[in-house]
């Protein structure tokens, strides 16, 4: 090892600092507008519902707000490498400068950091607060959608290895399909007999967990007519891979006379069914044993 | 030492007799047998009543509970116990012998049990490696092809048990045992019995994790949510015993870590000049002190419910899955940086040798690992978003897992500083280095879009997360824990690692780790969910990519196989004392270690970085009768 120190080191000539900086600027300044455009309402998942866009939104935002700092660690990781590599002309152990800080970069950067921090928070929370953004949010919703109270209600019920759906405004029936009227704002109220599941109407947007005793209530407010994907999104035993499913938009013509070809066909089975409850389990102080 | 070596050596027979690997195995065996016995005994009659005719819960946690401490008598942990109830004086260190025979048994040595650890946790990789190779191939196709779904969850769950449980979970288990006293100028650890039981605990765990397979498995995956976990046949047991080992066992090596850095520091040796490897332990073992007793105790109310009929969990008895979920990401989230943490730690502290500059920032990048710390007690219930427990809180816990991008982001800082000017050379641990910068910053960057509530409903418990938290833990620890294997093997075998075929795997693992995580994200974007056996047929081309990216993967790990095998045992080139040119106190040591790793204990003089500076040595030795004790 030699004893070589930074006085013997002569200053660097360019301003990598500066030269590195303004490589950045430029970049990012090219890339960010082209990640929001190109990208941007390219990312999932999709249009289907106002839930949907929104998550599609906030997925375009995010990445354009993260392109910057991913491009400066990126950038800087390949400037200093190339550049302060040994090429050879000192020795391997030859020591570089004894930089042991800068107060001025360190308060620049938390400063910088806190920012998106606090900015990230504050702009997810308040895409979270119109609707509560297609997750479930529990019995007691804390975000509710402007004309909530007019919301068409359907059950979603998980049980090992299916979802079916109950609709107390059409007498309670319930049915192996998920049909919901366009341009609707639904209420979804997604409960389990079993284990947890996680009801995932991936073209709508919603996700929300299946436990068993409670009444996971989302909000969902369709647009077009479309059809989409239903997966359980939660391990929930053996066939957990094969509980997947399509749900369909359609329009409230279609959905009235849908409606009621059902009702007409399960009514021989219909009565046998528990009364529509948020729940469907044995409450425990009644329960013996 | 060399009166003990005097010794004759006694007969074959008489030495497979005493507290040793052969008698451990015969009483764990044996203990489990009596165990299922006595479990027949007690909730045989009971079993009539309560449902699961077909298996005996109460009889299977009894095998494996006495079984495990059969295990351990074997082993002589109950020697030192029971001498010191008889009246012996106290003693620290046992059974601390020269030779090969020492890396089977209860050995004091923190050198032994650091390489113990090495090969044990190493095992458990490649099991849970092979697994995920398994895995891939039933993924291969879009529908179930060659595992029933049965054992495909099995295999899920074990490749996820395993890498969490058994090998990341163990991480500080050989470098920090091994490493930490060496770094602060101590002859053992602060509680070498204790260290010696937190390594054999975890193998204990491993095997009873193993056993699973006798009884069908499990169909949880790692985490175990109830009410599954109670209607799971009797390998679920196996899960819950293997995972309470796992959590004693951290909670013990965490208590020792903390004790050694805190009270066992040579002279000289002030916080300020604390490798920062060590702060990185000392955080980490802060985190698995406080989180794992919670893993125990949310494990304990699931064999409750399992076999005393609690209801806990169980919504019928008017228990909660809540319950069960929270308490489960309480310990969860501390523990996902228990498996990001060493990995800084091991960064910043290599990143200076290759650099020759001190590390920049120290204070900032303590304070990092600091505030790592503090945040991921407030953030677990992102895991459970959409889960349906307390809406209102969302934009708080949105708010906190977002907060703890700045402290992450203060490492980042400090390492990229670090380079800033420096004369770098790029041997393999380097390489790996430099390679967590570019897999954490995108598994950091990808947990932007899970810690934000309305992306999370899309992306949660699909794919995307699954590739977020392989980038953080598989890119993040997996890759750094290789930086550290070629930098550190050297010091623990004195033998280098062949470089070319070093710079091969990693050149080769790199890019086919991102070639198989990489395009998850968008599988998981396009919707398709983690654990399922089946998947949409438009998926397949990426998922065929995956798997064959993974089997490269599978192939460059194999690859370090064959060169840690081929350079330790065949080629063995000696290792220089100080191969990297490192100012750090182990290196100024010989390579290995000799038993009782200073003939004096130093007294520090400088921290470990001073490169670049006007200095002298890094520690001188201490007068006598200061720390001398061994």
């Amino acid at each position: 090892m030699t004893e070589a120190a930074a006085s013997t080191t002569p200053a660097p000539a360019t301003d990598h600092g500066k030269r590195f900086l303004v490589a950045w600027i430029v970049a990012s300044v090219i890339a960010t507008p082209l990640v929001a455009i190109f990208l941007g309402d390219h990312l999932p998942p999709g249009n289907g519902s106002a839930q949907a866009h929104e998550q599609v939104f906030d997925n375009s935002w995010l990445l354009a707000i993260m392109t910057p700092p991913g491009l400066f660690v990126v950038m800087f990781l390949g400037y200093a490498l190339w550049t302060f590599r040994n090429r050879g002309t000192v020795g391997a152990l030859e020591d570089g400068p004894p930089i042991r800080g800068n107060a001025r970069i360190q308060t620049l950067w938390m400063v910088i950091t806190s920012a998106i921090v606090l900015f990230l928070a504050g702009f997810g929370s308040y895409e979270l607060v119109q609707s509560g953004a297609g997750g479930g949010q529990g019995p007691t919703a804390a975000f509710q959608p402007a004309g909530y109270q007019k919301a068409l209600d359907v059950q979603v019920i998980g049980q090992q290895w299916e979802f079916t759906y109950r609709y107390p405004t059409y007498g309670g029936i319930e049915t192996p399909h998920l049909v919901l009227p366009a341009g609707t704002l639904v209420r979804l109220h997604v409960t389990s007999l079993d284990a947890i599941h996680s009801f995932w109407a991936y073209g709508l947007g919603v996700k929300a967990d299946a436990n068993p005793g409670v009444d996971n209530i989302v909000y969902v407010h369709t647009k077009d007519p479309m059809q989409f994907d239903i997966r359980c999104a939660e391990l929930c035993g053996l066939w957990h891979g094969y509980m997947f499913d399509t749900g369909h938009v359609v329009a409230s013509g279609r959905f009235t006379s849908w409606i009621k070809q059902q009702q007409s066909y399960f009514a021989p089975v219909s009565k046998y069914l528990p009364p529509y409850s948020t729940t469907y389990l044995p409450d425990p102080s009644q329960r013996a044993g | 030492m060399s009166a003990v070596a005097i010794e004759t050596t006694p007969p074959l027979w008489r030495r497979l007799i005493g507290f040793n690997l052969l008698t451990a195995v015969v009483l764990g065996v044996g203990g489990w047998y009596l165990g299922w016995f006595i479990g027949h005994q007690v909730a045989g009659a009971s079993i009539d009543y309560f449902g699961d005719i077909d298996q005996n819960d109460v009889a299977i946690f009894c095998g494996y509970i006495i079984g495990l401490l059969g295990f351990l008598i074997g082993l002589g942990f109950g020697v030192y116990p029971w001498s010191r109830m008889r009246g012996y004086p106290p003693s620290l260190r046992e059974k601390e012998t020269e030779g090969a025979g020492r890396y089977f048994g209860l050995c004091t040595d923190h050198k032994v049990v650091g390489i113990q650890y090495l090969w044990g946790i190493g095992l458990f990789f490649f099991v849970g490696g092979l697994n995920a190779m398994f895995i891939r191939m039933e993924l291969l196709s879009p529908t179930s092809h060659i595992f029933p779904p049965g054992q495909y969850l099995t295999l899920v769950g074990m490749h996820g048990t395993m890498m969490m449980g058994m090998f990341t979970s163990g991480i500080l288990g050989p470098f920090a045992n091994y490493l930490v006293p060496l770094m602060i100028g101590a002859r053992r650890m602060a509680f070498p019995r204790i260290e010696a039981l937190t390594f054999w605990l975890l193998m204990s765990a491993g095997a009873i994790l193993t056993t699973t397979i006798f009884f069908g498995g499990f169909p949880t995956g790692w985490t175990g949510y109830e009410p599954l976990n109670d209607q799971a046949n009797a390998g679920m047991d196996a899960y819950i015993v293997f995972f309470a080992l796992v959590g004693i066992s951290m909670c013990l090596l965490g208590l020792n870590m903390i004790a050694t850095i805190v009270t066992m520091r040579a002279p000289g040796l002030t916080w300020s000049r604390l490798p920062i490897f060590c702060w990185g332990v000392l955080s980490t073992a802060i985190l698995m002190v406080l989180a794992a007793p919670v893993l125990v105790a949310v494990l304990g109310m699931a064999m409750l419910d399992r076999t005393a009929q609690t209801t806990f969990f169980l919504p019928t008895g008017g228990g909660s899955p809540y319950l069960y979920e929270n308490l489960f990401w309480i310990f969860g989230h501390p523990e996902v940086y228990i498996l990001a943490l060493p990995g800084f730690a091991i960064v910043l502290e290599l990143l200076p040798v290759f650099a020759r500059k001190p590390l920049w920032g120290y204070r900032l990048s303590v304070a990092g690992l600091l505030g790592v710390t503090l945040l991921s007690w407030l953030v677990w219930q992102h895991h459970i978003f959409v889960s349906g427990i307390n809406s209102d809180l969302r934009p708080f816990y949105m708010l906190s897992t977002e907060l703890i991008s700045i402290p992450t982001g203060f490492t980042f800082l400090c390492g990229l500083m670090t380079l800033w000017r420096g004369n770098l050379r790029f041997p393999v641990p380097m390489l790996f280095c430099l390679a967590w910068f570019f897999n954490f910053l995108i598994g950091g960057l990808s947990g932007v879009f899970l810690s934000d509530v309305p992306s999370d409903v899309t992306t949660h418990g699909s794919f995307f997360s699954m590739a977020h938290f392989h980038y953080t833990i598989m890119g993040g620890l997996v890759f750094t824990f290789f930086a550290a294997i070629y930098y550190w093997v050297p010091k623990m075998t004195g033998y280098m690692l062949n470089e070319r075929l070093g710079k091969v795997h990693f050149w080769l693992m790199f890019i086919s780790f991102n070639s198989t995580f990489g395009p998850l994200f968008a599988i998981g974007f396009l919707g398709q969910p983690r654990r399922a056996v089946t998947y949409a047929h438009t998926l397949q081309f990426l998922n065929d990519w995956v798997s064959i990216s993974a089997f490269v993967l599978g192939f460059s790990l194999l690859l370090f196989l064959v060169n840690f095998v081929w350079s330790l045992v065949f080629a063995k080139v000696p290792a220089p004392a100080n191969p990297w040119g490192s100012r750090s106190l182990e290196w100024q040591l010989p390579s290995p270690v000799p038993v009782h790793n200073f003939d004096r204990i130093p007294h520090i003089t400088s921290d470990p970085y001073d490169y670049g500076e006007a200095r002298g040595p890094v520690a001188v030795p201490a007068p006598t009768g200061v720390g001398g004790m061994s």
